[in-house]
């Protein structure tokens, strides 16, 4: 099974100038646990997605009152600096849509 | 206006997401009909980049704001309730706030209704952070680079983001409006709860959904209204059109947006902790919030934001068609880059960058796109320069892609030219290029000093 098959919401966004942040959040108790427990949002799965290295990779936080797994990282630069692609950061979430989940 | 501190509860009214993208009139109507105290809306944000704050003007449209400020400012004037504007023109600094009062003085003028209006300025003064700085006041916050005195001194705007103090300061002296430079987001809604003594920790969360307008509904919006009402023990959200709803998860989830962690929020004075906080669904269309908790630290710190020029854009925008040049464009364009420099020997290349952004291969990701091995049938290419001078910048753009246009690679059969081009001219001058600068965190003695407020009375004099 894909991500984007379990997740209501995959979305990324800035958190301020610096960071970057990935929101994946569920409909249900039951598929935010699988999620969690598959570990395929851990730092080290991540950073190997993105091609970074895991101590770009701030922080990986599981919100259970949202259902939601979060993951912020390093911006590859500030943002609106030379270079940048995506002054908002809206549209650096695709990678995770087909990230297989083990059943 | 209602005696607030004998009340047991306080209504705030959340118009829009930012002052200027809109709302339907009929939301703001129904959230009239519940007694607000207070309207209060946010304007700002760094989203939209350093652009914005580095030149002084507002990323959002002046037309809009008028608009907002109307509806706004009538209803507040005729309630007898506060109307308090969070980080003016988007980014807060001084032509930031002057665009806004111009704004609101035209708004008083064209309804024929006079008020005491205060504005609170967020600029810092540069020997000050120097100082602060070199006495170890300034500190950063892990990914951002340590702040600089050159970085200082660089920066065409440095602004802080005040607390609820300046604000509750101005409410004191009877503002009926108050416009502020920048501003913690939540704080223009926390400030008059916090003022009638409820709870700190509840009045900023709230303001922390509320800055969001109906961004913590289902089907969110940034451009429609919510009501927060705040008691003793805790806070309620409603959606106020009726084709939205707040429910445990839109509100939880709205915790997330734009944050590193969403247990712990830090602000002015100290970190919002909604690691013990509950949420509740009251019933269909209402949630309940209680229980988050503010951590104080024993320093009061502000965030720091700058935003310094670094150059001059030009830019060029083209498509490509041709197959065979698409599976060697890599090779190309690294061909075209070192012809561009060795014609221009007496070019510094620290004083002209070069960058081709390829649509349809990594555009949008850049070095963090995974998908680097297709070829698309077509790409659209743009080709960027940022340098010391836009006599500069517009050199290297054109010989960029004048040289792209005819270059001769291997096997080449479309020999009339490599680009399509949309326009004519091609070009285009885009101006001064910022970065951010400073993104620190200040210590200060107390929270309001760092904010001069001036009060006048503005629209028609009577």
């Amino acid at each position: 099974m894909k991500l984007s098959d379990l997740a209501t919401v995959i979305r990324s966004k800035n958190a301020g100038p610096f960071e970057l942040t990935f929101d994946v959040l569920f409909a249900n108790h039951d598929d935010f646990e699988h999620v969690v427990r598959s570990k395929v949002l851990s730092a080290e799965a991540f950073a190997g997605l993105f091609g970074i290295s895991v101590s770009d990779v701030i922080a990986v936080v599981e919100f259970e009152p949202a259902l939601a797994i979060k993951v912020t990282i390093k911006r590859m630069r500030s943002s609106g600096a030379f270079g940048e692609t995506d002054v908002y950061g809206a549209q650096q979430h695709a990678p995770l849509l087909s990230l297989e989940i083990p059943d | 206006m209602r005696d607030l501190s004998v009340s047991r509860h306080v209504t705030i009214l959340s118009p829009t997401a930012i002052l200027g993208y809109g709302f339907p009139e009929s939301s703001f109507r129904a959230g009239l009909a519940r007694h607000p105290d207070v309207i209060a809306v946010d304007a700002g944000s760094t989203d939209p980049g350093p652009y914005y704050l580095g030149s002084g003007e507002s990323f959002t449209n002046r037309d809009a704001v008028k608009r907002d400020l109307l509806l706004m400012i009538e209803a507040g004037l005729d309630l007898d309730i506060p109307i308090l504007i969070g980080t003016a023109g988007g980014a807060g600094a001084e032509p930031h706030l002057a665009w806004c009062l111009e704004i609101v003085d035209e708004v008083l003028c064209d309804l024929g209704r006079c008020a005491r209006v205060a504005d609170i300025a967020s600029d810092q003064n540069r020997d000050s952070l120097i100082s602060a700085l070199h006495s170890g006041r300034i500190t950063e916050l892990d990914p951002v680079p340590p702040l600089t005195q050159d970085a200082i001194e660089k920066s065409s705007h440095i602004v802080a983001q005040m607390g609820v103090e300046p604000i509750i300061e101005a409410l004191d002296q009877g503002a009926q409006i108050i416009v502020t430079g920048r501003c913690y987001d939540p704080a223009v809604f926390a400030a008059v709860p916090i003022r009638a003594g409820f709870s700190e920790a509840l009045s900023l969360h709230l303001g922390k959904i509320l800055e969001c307008a109906a961004i913590a509904a289902t089907p969110g919006s940034g451009s429609d209204c919510m009501i927060g009402v705040i008691d003793e023990s805790g806070f309620t959200l409603e959606a106020l059109s009726p084709e939205r709803k707040c429910t445990v998860t839109s509100v939880a989830a709205h915790t997330l947006y734009e944050k590193t962690d969403p247990r712990y929020l830090p602000g002015p004075g100290g970190v919002l902790d909604l690691s013990t906080c509950h949420f509740e669904q009251m019933d269909e269309r209402r949630v309940r919030v209680t229980g988050t908790q503010l951590q104080k630290g024993t320093d009061y710190t502000i965030k720091l934001e700058g935003a310094q020029p670094v150059g001059f854009r030009t830019i060029s925008i083209a498509g490509i068609r041709a197959p065979d040049l698409i599976q060697q464009l890599d090779v190309v364009l690294k061909a075209v880059r070192d012809r561009v420099f060795a014609n221009f020997e007496s070019i510094d290349p620290s004083e002209a960058q070069l960058l081709f952004r390829v649509y349809g291969q990594n555009g949008v990701m850049g070095d963090l796109e995974p998908l680097i091995d297709q070829r698309p049938h077509e790409v659209g290419l743009v080709i960027e320069v940022v340098a010391k001078t836009q006599s500069l910048a517009d050199t290297v753009c054109s010989f960029a892609r004048s040289t792209l246009l005819h270059f001769g690679y291997p096997g080449r059969q479309s020999t009339a030219g490599n680009l399509a081009f949309p326009y004519s001219p091609s070009d285009i001058s885009h101006g001064v290029v910022y970065e951010f600068s400073v993104y620190h965190l200040m210590i200060v003695d107390d929270p309001v000093s760092p904010f001069p407020m001036r009060i006048q009375n503005l629209g028609e004099v009577r």
